[in-house]
């Protein structure tokens, strides 16, 4: 039955392979195992950032700079370099943010991102808004959310002092799942 | 003569090719399909071949870097010899094969050819128009200016609204935890590589399909579909009514290529490059991003939404019209192709069409942003302060002082976000007018917090002579009952 040319298609003849029907299956497998094995790498690089993000490895405390660069009762726009950035990342690992000194070690230090789809917000310290250029969002002085189509109040990053310096704990652009600093750590806050 | 005949056979005798090219050439198609309306495909598909070719000019000047990219652009725009031409065909090119894409797709959605045999032919064409779009946004991200940096902000904050997977899609969009240089990197390869060859393979497919199936004939109403004799039928038309698509129909395909790929480079001649616009530093928040042309409308809805409605209409409703267009052959396969026997085609097409247009116009000057220099840049008009109380002009410097401009207009120019208040008065008494600053609502922040009463007093003073000359402002009537007066105009209204 193996002898039979292939051309010849017999119903009953499926039961049975030749032996160059046998290789070339095999030959399909040892592709496709190489594919697996290629393919195995590959997503781990491709997803290496995801994986990253999940270890938590993208928040680092950074310094926003001495106590009295921000004096009290005023928002001022404070800016940090990124902890994880790139030779060639030119001004883009520059990341600013609002910070609001209420009183002594009292701060809250505000995402630059709008909740609503991430536009900058801009500081108005005649009225005590923040405004988005964008779809219109408005917070108040706390960031709390004034009106417009933003879901919630502006991102907050955890901060503490230390040294006389105020230190964020920062690292990822905030979202409405990825926040501007890690949740567990909300003993940040203490100052 | 002889000699290029010899040369011809030579590499004829190698490729064997000449008989598929001249059957290709003279394939028969339908006489009325050798129309003007059938020339959008082949002129997206030589938009498409302008832009793979500028694109490559590009690529031989510009950095994909995120330090560098912008500085690249410039030295385009500035320095190399016609760079600037160059880039103003490569983004004219982009719009034009946007537009005519869809106007491809609409037309060949009301001449009826997606149906049956050509359901794939249009599911392919669904998938190019995406990609058509994907290098849209790629290409304005290569741009890496501050509209590039912010908006793909918004592409992320999209992505972080996805439960669950948020976080992580958002990584991997950004290829990092920021937009940075692997950001620009991870575009440009999308951009360069990954779309344009998923579009050579799917625009290869969909021209093959379209050699194998025949063009599609030109609509008649009665003239109906079925699977059963479709084929058959299609046949005997091409041959016993059919003319050879070269030269009886290619000459107006020619000519609207010719005439597109002018007018892209007219406008790139006359209008110029687009940007780039401000240097990529987020920390330069004096800025307003606003997208590309054709993702205006995007910009337009997701200010318009309701926010409550808004995750899952960004989420969901790009999957049902993806659904959709992709089920409509099945859904439709046979029947009338005709437009003038398919009325909830042409007004599904023109309200999609208005729906577009509108919102692409309301983004260009989009009422509902803030105007974020408003205060400081429109002073009170002038018939606004004169003749009136010291108390109603230091009213009307809070008004200005308090960016209430940046929301309203007076006089015609400030924010459109909030009502204009030319004739507020009008519509709302002393009261009214004292509560809405104070608590705002309506879509109005709050100012308690941030006026003093003596700033509260004289704002809406000035505000309760902003009415016209005529017509007397807004009284509390029940209170005028209670206190049996006939006119009770608040005293300050003089």
């Amino acid at each position: 039955m193996s002898e039979a040319p292939t051309h010849a298609p017999q119903p009953d003849s499926k039961a049975e392979i030749s032996r160059r029907d046998l290789f070339a299956k095999i030959g399909m497998m040892l592709n496709g195992l190489a594919v697996v094995v290629l393919a195995t790498p590959v997503v781990g690089y491709l997803l290496a950032p995801i994986l990253r993000g999940e270890r938590g490895q993208y928040q680092r405390w950074v310094s926003l700079g001495d106590l009295d660069e921000f004096p009290e009762g005023q928002t001022r726009l404070a800016q940090f370099r990124n902890p994880i950035s790139n030779a060639w990342d030119g001004d883009t690992d520059k990341i600013p943010c609002w910070v609001r000194r209420l009183t002594g070690e009292q701060f809250q230090v505000f995402a630059i991102n709008c909740a609503h789809l991430g536009c900058p917000v801009r500081w108005f310290p005649q009225s005590g808004l923040f405004m988005c250029p964008c779809h219109g969002g408005v917070y108040y002085q706390d960031g709390s959310r004034a009106s417009g189509p933003p879901p919630r109040g502006l991102f907050q990053y955890s901060y503490k002092v230390e040294d006389g310096k105020l230190m964020i704990e920062a690292g990822q652009i905030p979202t409405l799942s990825t926040t501007a600093s890690l949740q567990t750590r909300s003993g940040g806050c203490q100052g | 003569m002889s000699r290029l005949k010899q040369i011809g056979n030579w590499f004829e005798q190698r490729l064997q090719i000449a008989g598929v090219i001249r059957e290709t050439a003279t394939h028969p198609v339908p006489r009325q399909s050798a129309s003007w309306w059938y020339v959008f495909g082949s002129a997206a598909l030589t938009i498409f071949i302008l832009q793979v070719f500028t694109g490559i000019m590009l690529a031989l000047i510009y950095v994909p870097s995120a330090g560098e990219a912008w500085n690249s652009l410039q030295y385009l725009n500035h320095d190399v010899t016609l760079g600037w031409f160059l880039r103003g065909v490569h983004g004219w090119g982009s719009n034009f094969m946007v537009a005519v894409v869809l106007i491809h797709m609409a037309q060949v959605f009301l001449f009826g050819a997606y149906k049956f045999p050509r359901e794939l032919t249009w599911i392919l064409g669904v998938f190019l128009l995406l990609m058509t779009l994907g290098m849209a946004f790629t290409g304005q991200v290569l741009r890496f200016d501050q509209d590039a940096y912010w908006g793909l902000g918004i592409g992320v904050a999209i992505m972080g609204r996805v439960p669950i997977l948020g976080a992580s899609l958002v990584h991997l969009l950004l290829g990092g935890p920021i937009i940075a240089g692997d950001t620009l990197s991870r575009f440009f390869a999308l951009h360069v590589f990954v779309i344009p060859g998923l579009l050579i393979g799917f625009v290869s497919l969909h021209l093959l399909m379209v050699l194998k199936l025949g063009i599609n004939e030109w609509p008649m109403p009665g003239r109906i579909v079925r699977r059963s004799t479709y084929v058959q039928e299609y046949h005997e038309m091409a041959h016993r009514d059919g003319v050879p698509f070269v030269p009886d129909a290619v000459w107006k395909d020619m000519f609207f290529s010719a005439a597109i790929i002018v007018s892209v480079m007219a406008c790139a001649a006359y209008f110029g490059p687009f940007g780039p616009s401000g240097y990529p530093d987020p920390t330069i928040v004096q800025t307003i991003p606003k997208p590309d042309f054709f993702f205006l409308w995007i910009y337009a809805m997701l200010a318009l939404l309701p926010p409550q409605m808004e995750t899952a209409i960004l989420l969901i409703a790009p999957v049902v019209v993806l659904g959709f267009l992709i089920l409509l052959p099945f859904l439709s396969g046979e029947g009338e192709k005709s437009w003038k026997r398919r009325p909830i085609a042409v007004v599904t097409v023109l309200l999609i069409a208005v729906a577009l247009g509108t919102f692409t116009k309301l983004a260009t000057y989009s009422p509902w942003s803030p105007v974020m220099d408003g205060w400081s840049g429109d002073p009170v008009p002038v018939e606004y302060l004169n003749g009136r109380s010291p108390l109603e002009r230091q009213g009307a410097l809070v008004f200005q002082v308090k960016q209430c401009r940046n929301c309203h207009s007076i006089g015609d120019s400030g924010g459109k976000r909030g009502p204009a208040l030319d004739t507020i008065a009008t519509t709302l008494t002393r009261d009214q007018l004292v509560r809405q600053v104070i608590q705002g609502g309506g879509n109005m922040p709050a100012y308690g917090k941030n006026l003093n009463p003596a700033e509260v007093t004289a704002l809406v003073s000035f505000l309760e002579t902003l009415h016209l000359p005529g017509r007397p402002p807004a009284r509390d009537a029940a209170q005028a009952t209670v206190t049996k007066q006939e006119n009770s105009p608040p005293a300050s209204n003089r």
